[in-house]
């Protein structure tokens, strides 16, 4: 183990490494390109032995990992944003493929108009794919969580896309653990054969035309319809509930650092109120939560890291008898409210001891938002709490007025 | 329902016994075959050109009509004209496999 | 020249397949698999093929095949490859891509483009039937002028998009044309392209009776035809080397006239009611095109 400076990209890329990846499909975009960039150089200077496909787009990228995968190489991509949206086809087709590929968002806001700063409304727009999503805090959890994620998506036989906040941890320098190779090794062993059979001596149909409902083979068996097929993909994203915290105890006990499995948390056994977010946010709430500590209120900070599948038993757990949830989305369901509120709500009701939860809407197209912002933002919530407020619209954090109209 | 993916085996017939698709059937007359008169395997066109594999070489060539669609390129291409396009009603029935008739 | 008699015996295409009655994919289809000796990997998008390949859980074929999304063909061949030699796999068979016209010509060609750029190591196949066929004929980038589609009800007005012009472009290897009327020039093309690396480009043209409105018995018939009128040419384009093939060669050597394309344009009903000024029209497209072929021949 060796402690380097490193940027989120860099993280991302040296995990990529760790897992000894084969196949990496590779198109530029800010704030990713970097750990391509890496990953090119590493191959090219004979220190990684994969295959590098510099493709055309984003489109043909997750199209190159679905082709390598299918015939069970360990496959890479990465992308942000409007590159993410470009290739949502194939987000989908990976997943409804079942194929083990691994992608690092570097979350960015979407076009239009331009901006490449941070939201999450990228990876939160496809969150229905199929995808286990995992949600970093700093760049020691992207490394650790890219390699996990591997593990997990190959268990699991999902697709799984390790997403962390563009510039805010992608381009910021920090100290990162780097593991020796034997110890991911020995975590990671090298890829088992495939769902998928691709063989002259045993010829397959791979994802042919499936009919609605079950039909016969040859023997007169009667095989899976569509709906069968997503059921068990739906069961797949289920076990990741068990898989995830089992990964991340795993690589606790081959590294000492773990993540907290689904969701991570922080003073939050005699918290009152919850603030709840995803990615670097979370880093940034800590600090709220002991601030308002300070000021007498007991206040605590749960993080969603595993987004999809979303951990409804975890958070009903861990908010069962607080008074309040409050959630900072980075992303917006336009029309309706942010995606992690709209998510807790619905997973808390009719839960016993629910918490009210509020939501607030925070950090789009890199608007800076600071921990004296979201404290502010969770005293007002607090007042409308006292109000005897059970539920409210989501409140615009650091938004210039007279902008909703 | 032991497949936890969509991944089809290989076997004749997918699409059923597409003989049914059809209206017309190829009728190979021996006589004028071209690689039955020559008695070696020669000419072939009508395997060559038959979309559905449903040919066989010889002399003459076979044809296999529980798959057979009826399109009749290999009567066109026959260059002795030895395979006739004969309208099923001709035949007043369609045979199924077992010998049964409908 | 490969004669009908030294084909290899062994079928690839299963009977009984879901594909129209006299469709040109199975023809074409029947000589390229023969030419891999059934040693490939087929990755196809959504088109007339996927179709013919069977609905789960019944393959069509007995080969390898990977179905991949529409704009996505040449990319997920050449991540297939990439994937095969990342695993040593690499000489266990041939990765064959094989898409229509719109999934080449239109919605796949970025793809291709970058495929080619890159000379990834495999074969792309065009099946040109000059429309969305599988979608219920639908005009495409490949489709002819003067063709009646569901989308150009009295007449496509442009001319098609020279795929193979813009593959030669890009200073890949092997460019070649070829028909699945002449299924020994598939086979034979299929062959040369097989025994060479880098991208691999074959553009078949394939004819279609529900798409053409024609009789089914008439597929090769018409294949033919249009290789007569010098509307489709055969011919390969090796390490830059431009010949004519089989037909189309023996067609610029007698230099005989070329059967008038109006004879091609009355067998199909997708060209009923043209005007004696746009046959004219394709007419003289044909005669420019054929003359810069001949022009380029190099071969015998």
């Amino acid at each position: 183990m060796t402690v380097h400076v490193m940027t989120g990209n860099d993280a991302a890329a040296t995990a990529a490494k760790l897992a000894r990846v084969q196949v990496v499909a590779a198109y530029p975009i800010t704030p990713q390109s970097p750990v391509v960039e890496n990953l090119s150089k590493w191959v090219e200077q004979g220190e990684l032995p994969a295959e590098f496909v510099a493709v055309e787009s984003e489109h043909s990228a997750l199209t190159v990992c679905i082709g390598a995968s299918t015939v069970g190489a360990r496959a890479f991509t990465a992308t942000s944003a409007n590159g993410l949206a470009y290739m949502t086809e194939q987000v989908w087709w990976a997943a409804g493929a079942r194929l083990p590929i691994v992608m690092c968002v570097a979350n960015r806001a979407m076009a239009a108009p331009w901006n490449v700063l941070n939201d999450q409304q990228d990876s939160m727009s496809v969150r229905d794919a199929g995808w286990v999503q995992l949600y970093c805090r700093d760049n020691q959890e992207i490394l650790d969580t890219t390699v996990q994620a591997f593990r997990i998506a190959e268990r699991l036989n999902v697709p799984v896309m390790v997403c962390y906040d563009g510039f805010l941890l992608s381009h910021t320098m920090m100290p990162v653990d780097v593991p020796d190779a034997e110890v991911a090794d020995a975590f990671l062993p090298p890829r088992t054969a495939p769902l998928q059979v691709v063989d002259v001596n045993n010829p397959r149909n791979v994802g042919p035309v499936t009919l609605a409902d079950p039909r016969a083979d040859a023997d007169g068996t009667l095989q899976p319809g569509y709906m069968e097929f997503r059921a068990m993909h739906h069961g797949a994203l289920l076990e990741a509930l068990e898989v995830v915290p089992d990964v991340d105890r795993a690589w606790e006990t081959a590294t000492g650092r773990g993540w907290g499995g689904l969701v991570c948390e922080y003073l939050l056994d005699d918290a009152e109120i919850v603030l709840v977010a995803a990615g670097s946010l979370v880093t940034q709430l800590t600090l709220v939560a002991e601030a308002l500590r300070a000021e007498g209120v007991r206040a605590g900070v749960l993080g969603i890291r595993c987004y999809r599948p979303f951990p409804v038993a975890a958070l009903r757990e861990r908010l069962a008898g607080r008074a309040l949830a409050l959630v900072f989305d980075k992303a917006l369901s336009y029309g309706y409210q942010g995606p992690i509120a709209e998510d807790l709500k619905a997973a808390l009701y009719a839960a016993p001891d629910a918490p009210a939860v509020y939501g607030a809407i925070c950090g789009l197209g890199g608007r800076d938002v600071s921990p004296g912002q979201l404290a502010a933002a969770t005293r007002a919530a607090l007042g409308d709490l006292a109000a005897g407020v059970t539920d409210r619209a989501p409140v615009w954090i650091n938004l210039a007025e007279g902008s909703m109209r | 329902m032991n497949q936890k993916i969509s991944m089809s085996r290989p076997s004749v017939g997918e699409a059923g016994r597409t003989g049914d698709w059809r209206s017309s059937r190829p009728v190979m007359r021996a006589e004028l075959c071209l690689a039955a008169k020559a008695g070696k395997v020669t000419c072939q066109l009508c395997w060559l050109y038959c979309p559905d594999a449903c040919i066989t070489q010889g002399m003459p060539p076979e044809i296999e009509l529980e798959y057979c669609k009826g399109c009749g390129i290999c009567a066109e291409e026959c260059p002795a004209h030895a395979i006739e396009m004969v309208p099923e009603r001709a035949h007043g029935v369609c045979e199924m496999p077992g010998g049964a008739a409908r | 020249m490969t004669c009908v008699t030294e084909l290899p015996t062994t079928e690839h295409l299963l009977s009984g397949n879901r594909a129209c009655a006299g469709c040109g994919i199975g023809i074409g289809l029947r000589a390229i698999t023969k030419a891999l000796d059934g040693r490939m990997v087929l990755v196809n998008p959504a088109s007339c093929l996927t179709v013919l390949g069977g609905m789960y859980p019944l393959a069509s074929l007995d080969i390898p095949w990977i179905n991949v999304a529409f704009p996505s063909t040449a990319a997920a061949a050449a991540g297939v490859r990439a994937g095969l030699r990342a695993m040593g796999r690499e000489g266990e068979m041939t990765v064959l891509a094989m898409a229509g016209d719109g999934g080449t010509a239109d919605i796949g060609i970025q793809a291709l483009s970058g495929a080619a750029e890159r000379d990834d190591d495999f074969i792309y196949v065009c099946y040109d039937n000059e429309a969305y066929m599988n979608t219920g004929t639908q005009r495409s980038g490949s489709t002819p002028h003067g063709a009646k589609t569901t989308t150009t009800w009295t007449g496509k007005r442009e001319n098609p998009k020279d795929v193979l012009a813009i593959m030669e472009a890009h200073r890949i290897g092997y460019v070649a044309s070829t028909s699945a009327a002449f299924p020994t020039d598939v086979y034979d093309k299929m062959v040369t392209a097989r025994d060479r690396r880098g991208l691999r480009y074959l553009h078949m043209n394939t004819p279609c009776p529900s798409g053409w409105s024609f009789d089914p018995k008439d597929s090769v018939r018409l294949g033919k035809l249009a290789v007569e009128t010098g509307l489709v040419v055969l011919f390969e384009i090796a390490d830059g080397v431009f010949r004519l093939t089989g037909r189309s060669a023996a067609l610029a050597k007698s230099g005989k006239p070329r059967t008038p394309v109006a004879e091609y344009l009355a067998s199909q009903g997708r060209f009923r009611g043209m005007s004696e000024a746009d046959v004219a029209e394709v007419q003289a497209w044909i005669d420019e095109r054929w003359g810069r072929y001949v022009a380029r021949n190099a071969g015998d």
